[in-house]
């Protein structure tokens, strides 16, 4: 059976299951399309929320991302784990007793003030329609590169996937949908990487393994990788190299962050009890972490075998023991047709810069270390001759890469697309909520009857889906960056204001309003100073440079600081405006005791 | 006691279990994987230090944990006063 007929087959089923559990789990009320009926068990709920989470960037991008850079990059497995603390302790069972289907709805509540809540709606749609494209794209590019279609054909197909499930279904059909995601994805990631470790240390776990010891030539796995890359002029890969202060800044964006991105919050609305929320988040935590404990072995792992894979004396000796790869086993022999296929995508390329028939992969940068200098000398080296390597392949390459069979292969396309189409299903549920919810019963049509609600739901939700399709047709040019931006303002706005709104009884809606703009406004400046105003390259103020930064604070740091000028500015204007009515100092004493919780349905 | 001082001392409790359970956290992300990782650089871990091993294990082990004690947690406190569902 051919690799293409392979990929079809398992992508092919999958799909029918998704679509089989959107037909078996149709919502009929508003309770069961925002929020499941809230009749979804801890575990259950903590496995979709995992899905929910793990997006294509995840999936797909995080390991190239430690690969490349090593401890420095540790940031984002911190980061996008952390953030379930916060949220366990501090915000996902005072929602849940709040008993309400959105995070606007909270915050119009608590602030007693419908402009607050128009400004949450804002924040809201900034941020996950932001998130969306980047979810779209990915589709398109995974069907692509494994169904052999075009890009745009592919991103049809998934979105006519996710507006059957996710508009039919609601909160009720994607969860059930994303607990079968799920289980697809952390299998295709970690099938291949347990084969990986177990080829390069000889263990079964790949967690264990990336601590192990690398059997071929004894040394432990990871100073046989620092040895490797320094070598050949790369930065050690186990070091810390960047400013101690941003990354702490940054991992703390991303933490708070997480906790503050809606469609994350709202899945803990879906559980029964204010209990089950509490410990739903520490289930999803341990269903997130199968993948992320994983995914800095993949990381290691694929950056050694790329490596050794041109300068194949790595394997068991010296990096030079060997010459570098040939030309012409890269463009011939069984083992490198992975080389050749990623070659075609343009994310993957190399030029034989000397002429001398190999191709030599080394950092330029790093020409000054001995024993690169000696070989640059030797070799009469004209630059690094692996022109290309693109962070996104290591991923969906490994099995490759590894040599593995062709449903391995399949399997890892299946699990990138369930990851993606799971994350865009969520953030298309807490876009709907927002504005069927919100801004239609909460603002313009206060007297909608619940069947008018859910159709109102349901046509912003496919209006939605299009408007993610069109926009991941023609990504914007700044599809990567704007990933800061949504971490950025999901930090700086919706965490602080949430929980100030459960923490404090004296925070006004005035010193509400004002902490999220000042919050929102402070992060979109920075951000858009270095890179320019919506992203639009020229339009920068100030070089995007470590020099240039304020006190050395990298843009995608700054939600952080955002996070801290909204807590402060909450707070001095509180203190200069009158306390809150009696009966939303009632409200903040209810959300803090777990009793009674099953009332709060009714609406 | 009445109601309100009993839920006053509910929240009270509830805010010191949180206040422990964030110390741990700050510590095992901030403080071991990152500021505290040069202090921690003599403790081997299979070719690196322990700090490396906490900034891409540790750390989300003891998250998972911490989540599932405070949990635990305020399941007895929500017994012992009385408020639990």
């Amino acid at each position: 059976m051919s690799q293409f007929t392979l990929n079809l087959l398992v992508i092919g089923a999958s799909f029918a299951l998704y679509i089989g559990i959107a037909i078996w789990a149709r919502a009929g009320s508003t309770a069961e399309f925002y929020a499941a009926n809230r009749g979804v068990s801890p575990v259950m709920n903590g496995m979709a929320t995992a899905a929910d989470w793990m997006s294509a960037a995840s999936f797909i991008s995080m390991a190239g991302l430690i690969a490349f850079t090593g401890y420095d990059n540790s940031t984002y497995l911190m980061g996008w784990t952390g953030g379930y603390v916060l949220l366990a302790l501090l915000l996902a069972p005072y929602l849940r007793k709040f008993g309400k289907f959105t995070v606007p709805e909270f915050i119009g509540d608590r602030f007693y003030s419908p402009t607050a809540r128009i400004i949450g709606v804002i924040c809201l749609l900034i941020v996950s329609i932001t998130y969306v494209i980047g979810q779209m794209t990915g589709v398109g590019v995974t069907f692509s590169r494994y169904l052999e279609v075009s890009n745009s054909t592919g991103l049809w197909i998934g979105a006519a996937l996710v507006f059957c499930y996710a508009v039919l279904g609601g909160m009720k059909g994607i969860t059930y949908t994303q607990v079968a995601q799920y289980v697809v994805l952390i299998i295709a990631y970690t099938i291949p990487a347990i084969f990986i470790s177990l080829q390069l240390t000889g263990n079964f776990l790949p967690q264990l393994g990336l601590f192990g010891t690398h059997e071929a030539s004894g040394m432990a796995f990871l100073a046989k990788l620092d040895m490797l890359v320094t070598d050949l002029g790369f930065r050690q890969y186990t070091a810390h190299h960047n400013s101690t202060l941003d990354m702490v800044l940054f991992t703390m964006a991303l933490m708070i962050g997480t906790a503050g991105l809606p469609h994350v919050i709202i899945r803990f609305f879906t559980v029964p009890k204010v209990s089950d929320a509490r410990k739903s988040a520490g289930w999803a935590l341990v269903f997130i972490a199968l993948l992320y404990t994983v995914a800095p072995a993949v990381g290691s792992m694929a950056r050694f075998n790329l490596t050794a894979t041109m300068w194949p004396g790595a394997r068991t000796g010296d990096t030079y023991s060997q010459p570098a790869v040939s030309l012409d086993s890269i463009e011939n022999d069984a083992d490198k047709a992975w080389m050749r296929n990623w070659q075609v995508t343009g994310l993957l390329n190399w030029e034989d810069k000397n002429g001398d028939g190999l191709i030599q992969y080394y950092n330029d940068a790093g020409a000054g270390n001995e024993p690169l200098a000696a070989t640059i000398a030797d070799q009469n080296l004209q630059g690094n001759e692996l022109v290309t390597v693109n962070n996104d392949i290591m991923v969906l390459a490994n099995p490759e890469i590894a040599n593995l069979p062709g449903w391995v292969i399949a399997v890892v396309a299946a699990g990138g697309l369930a990851a993606a189409l799971s994350t865009a299903a969520g953030l298309l549920l807490a876009i709907s909520g927002a504005v069927s919810h919100d801004l239609i019963k909460g603002t313009l049509r206060p007297n909608i009857s619940e069947k008018g609600e859910l159709m109102a739901a349901r046509v912003s939700m496919a209006i939605s889906i299009l408007v993610a399709t069109i926009l991941g047709l023609n990504p914007p040019g700044f599809a990567a960056q704007t990933v800061a931006l949504a971490f950025g303002l999901a930090a700086s706005s919706i965490f602080p204001v949430l929980m100030m709104g459960i923490f404090s009884k004296r925070i006004t809606k005035e010193g509400a309003i004002a902490g999220m703009l000042a919050g929102i406004v402070s992060t979109l400046v920075y951000i858009f100073t270095y890179k320019g105003w919506l992203f639009i390259g020229g339009t920068n103020l100030l070089e995007d440079t470590a020099a240039n930064w304020l006190f050395g604070i990298s843009p995608a740091s700054f939600g952080t600081v955002g996070a801290v000028i909204n807590f402060v500015v909450a707070y001095l204007v509180s203190q200069a405006t009158e306390k809150p009515p009696v009966h939303v100092q009632e409200l903040v004493e209810s959300i803090r005791v777990p009793r009674g919780s099953g009332s709060a349905i009714s609406h | 006691m009445s109601d309100r001082q009993s839920s006053n001392a509910y929240w009270q409790a509830n805010l010191r279990i949180i206040y422990g359970c964030l110390i741990v956290w700050a510590l095992v992300s901030y403080g071991a994987a990152i500021i505290f990782r040069p202090l921690l650089k003599s403790i081997p871990v299979g070719g690196t230090d322990l700090g490396f091993w906490f900034a891409q294990q540790g750390s989300i082990l003891f998250f998972i944990v911490l989540i599932f004690f405070y949990a635990a947690r305020m399941n007895k406190l929500d017994a012992e006063y009385g408020v639990d569902e």
